[in-house]
């Protein structure tokens, strides 16, 4: 198996790149590969704890019937799936850019680390994948 | 300090080359760049796949207008669109240009794995 490092720079809520990166860490870790995710500039906010679910006014839904998607669920998920898969998944933020946003509350399991733990993810993989953001 | 690797006269580039295209030619001029660049490798000698997704998808239904994608149909770039993103825009399988292949993001992960050298767009 192989080891691979996506980069993600997309705030949540914003692009559908964010989804994209959510599906491919999903299937790297479903074939079975260690997977490095750096989240720098925004997408450090995907983790951040403090996301909530809201209800929808106009179209007149509750917060239990909207059941609205956040993205810290996802990394959760990514998460747990990695180690029912026994494969590792680091999941690093950007400290500088974690600071500059307020978004220290992480989900459990996420880590914090410099554009210097991303180089060392890139040169321990097989594979690198860098979406940028515009 | 990283040095790259200097090609040598006559040697063959075999590198594998995954570019993917997430925006359609319509909301971005550097599209038929990106193409370019995918053609310009492929006739370097590189293994290249252009892997469209999200609205890079668009250019991929039969009737859509984007000269600089069908020449890209008749080089030796494999072109492979996604069927998520096929999906959520109602592109069927028989709605599609001869030349692009259905894929899904599998593919992508496999290509990573075995070191292709990955650009988005």
């Amino acid at each position: 198996m192989s080891t691979l490092t996506i980069g993600i720079m997309d705030p949540p809520y914003e692009s559908a790149n964010t989804p994209t990166a959510f599906r491919l860490v999903e299937a790297a870790i479903r074939k079975g590969h260690d997977v490095y995710v750096f989240c720098y500039e925004g997408a450090t906010a995907l983790g951040y704890a403090g996301q909530k679910q809201h209800p929808n006014a106009v179209h007149g839904t509750s917060l239990e019937a909207e059941d609205h998607p956040n993205p810290k669920e996802w990394v959760k998920s990514l998460l747990a799936f990695a180690a029912e898969k026994k494969v590792k998944l680091v999941w690093c933020n950007c400290g500088m850019c974690v600071d500059e946003r307020g978004v220290e509350n992480q989900v459990e399991g996420t880590c914090r680390g410099s554009p210097v733990d991303a180089w060392k993810y890139c040169e321990a993989s097989d594979g690198v994948l860098l979406i940028g953001t515009e | 300090m990283f040095a790259p690797r200097r090609r040598q006269k006559g040697e063959v580039n075999v590198s594998k080359y995954l570019l993917i295209q997430s925006k359609s030619p319509w909301e971005s001029g550097d599209v038929a760049h990106f193409y370019a660049l995918a053609r310009e490798l492929g006739h370097a000698g590189g293994e290249v796949t252009l892997f469209l997704v999200q609205n890079g998808v668009m250019p991929a239904r039969a009737g859509a207008k984007d000269a600089a994608l069908d020449q890209l149909l008749d080089s030796q770039v494999r072109v492979l669109a996604d069927d998520f993103s096929l999906r959520e825009r109602a592109i069927g399988p028989g709605a599609m240009k001869r030349g692009i292949r259905t894929s899904s993001i599998d593919e992508i992960v496999d290509l990573l794995s075995v070191g292709a050298k990955a650009l988005w767009h």
